[in-house]
């Protein structure tokens, strides 16, 4: 099967019913993506297909077919963050860490859908990522200063 | 360990043909609940193969037929809730589809889904209820208070596919979900009432979605507090893990009264 992962093709030979989180984090190694309940609860293995946020432990990956993929690994531009991620560093948006790569791909999405921000669509927009730490405030800040 | 093939139909007739002729075939639109299940092997009988329906043309958009609206069976909750046709004409689907998990179940889950999955808190069936949607498969069409006939059992044959699901327009449907927190919550109670006909549909309070009979009886002859006194008795609800029997008894009682006071008189 063939998609686009990070801008680049990918072509591979897997079972199309394995999980796009385990073939992402097994077979092409890209460990950025966190396994967190592994039942569509927490948004830790969050990845963006076609321009939408996804949980990648329920996709199968035969579904991203020609699809476009991306991961936190695809943000940067070489070592160059995005005014999100420095945003994060700034913010001191990020503590375990096991949510930040979800985090920041859920508002990737969020950043790029909507010009215009208030605290509770950013609230709404990741209620889908469950931080353990409970350091919201902060991801929140970091993700309204790039609204600006 | 046995590996679970994954099969993508071209079009809906070869996904027809595929679900008839496969052994141990299940259904796979936005896996919000099946691949929870497939990785935990917890799905019974176990399956042999996944018939992936997520990208068939033919099972997604929205749109107008005869006198009503008709949205494909694989069409996402999010497509739902950025229809202008679906906000116009049916917002009481698009206020349950906004309580469902959150960005990521949203882009995924699907009405189809909710229906084939039958659970008892599908957070579309009591708006699905209420609107007395119809139910299309690929050989029939099914009207939805016959559709839920056991604890996720439906009235669909083991080889039938649903296709899209049908509403009928003008009519005046209130929608309210109560659970532990705004988003990512499995309802304690969920309900959607009409004025005109008088439905009452509740989910959560039963083995099934169901419509509270004696309740919109008292509707229909106009008597408000007896149809909040009588809706105790239509529903069957249980002690679990998110909620208990007594709560969820007033709880229904409290929301069908909010929400009979939301819903304008019959518009004449």
């Amino acid at each position: 099967m063939r998609f686009t992962l990070n801008g680049t093709a990918v072509s591979l030979d897997v079972v199309g019913t394995h999980r796009l989180l385990d073939v992402l984090r097994e077979d092409l190694h890209l460990t950025g993506t966190k396994e967190g309940c592994g039942e569509g609860e927490c948004g830790a293995c969050s990845v963006i297909v076609d321009g939408e946020v996804v949980d990648s432990c329920l996709v199968a990956v035969g579904q991203v077919e020609g699809c476009k993929v991306i991961t936190v690994e695809g943000l940067a531009d070489g070592g160059r963050l995005t005014a999100l991620q420095q945003a994060f560093i700034e913010h001191g948006a990020a503590q375990c860490g096991i949510c930040t790569p979800g985090m920041l791909l859920a508002a990737h999405v969020l950043l790029q859908q909507a010009r215009h921000l208030s605290a509770a669509d950013v609230r709404e927009g990741l209620a889908g990522n469950l931080c353990r730490c409970t350091g919201y405030t902060k991801i929140i800040d970091a993700v309204l200063a790039c609204t600006k | 360990m046995h590996e679970v093939s994954y099969l993508r139909p071209k079009n809906l007739a070869d996904a027809v043909r595929l679900y008839r002729t496969t052994a141990g075939c299940r259904l796979l639109a936005g896996g919000t609940d099946l691949m929870v299940m497939l990785h935990a092997r917890t799905l019974r009988p176990e399956p042999r193969a996944l018939l992936d329906l997520w990208s068939l043309p033919e099972l997604k958009g929205v749109r107008r037929v005869n006198e009503g609206l008709e949205i494909g069976a694989a069409e996402s909750y999010t497509a739902i809730i950025r229809s202008p046709e679906v906000q116009r004409d049916l917002p009481a689907l698009v206020a349950a589809a906004r309580t469902i998990g959150a960005a990521q179940i949203q882009n995924r889950g699907t009405l189809g889904g909710n229906l084939a999955n039958a659970s008892p808190a599908g957070d579309t069936l009591p708006v699905l209820l209420a609107y007395d949607a119809v139910i299309v498969t690929d050989r029939r069409s099914i009207a939805i208070d016959t559709f839920f006939i056991g604890y996720r059992k439906t009235a669909l044959q083991p080889d039938e596919l649903i296709t899209a699901v049908r509403f009928p327009l003008g009519r005046q449907v209130e929608f309210r979900k109560v659970g532990t927190r705004a988003a990512q919550a499995i309802s304690k109670i969920v309900m959607a009432v009409s004025r005109s006909p008088a439905r009452v549909a509740v989910g959560s309070v039963a083995e099934v979605p169901l419509r509270a009979r004696q309740a919109e009886a008292a509707l229909e002859r106009g008597d408000l507090q007896g149809a909040v006194a009588a809706v105790a008795e239509d529903i069957r609800p249980i002690d679990d893990v998110r909620s208990t029997a007594v709560y969820r008894r007033a709880v229904t009682q409290n929301v069908l009264r909010e929400l009979l006071e939301n819903v304008r008189s019959p518009r004449t």
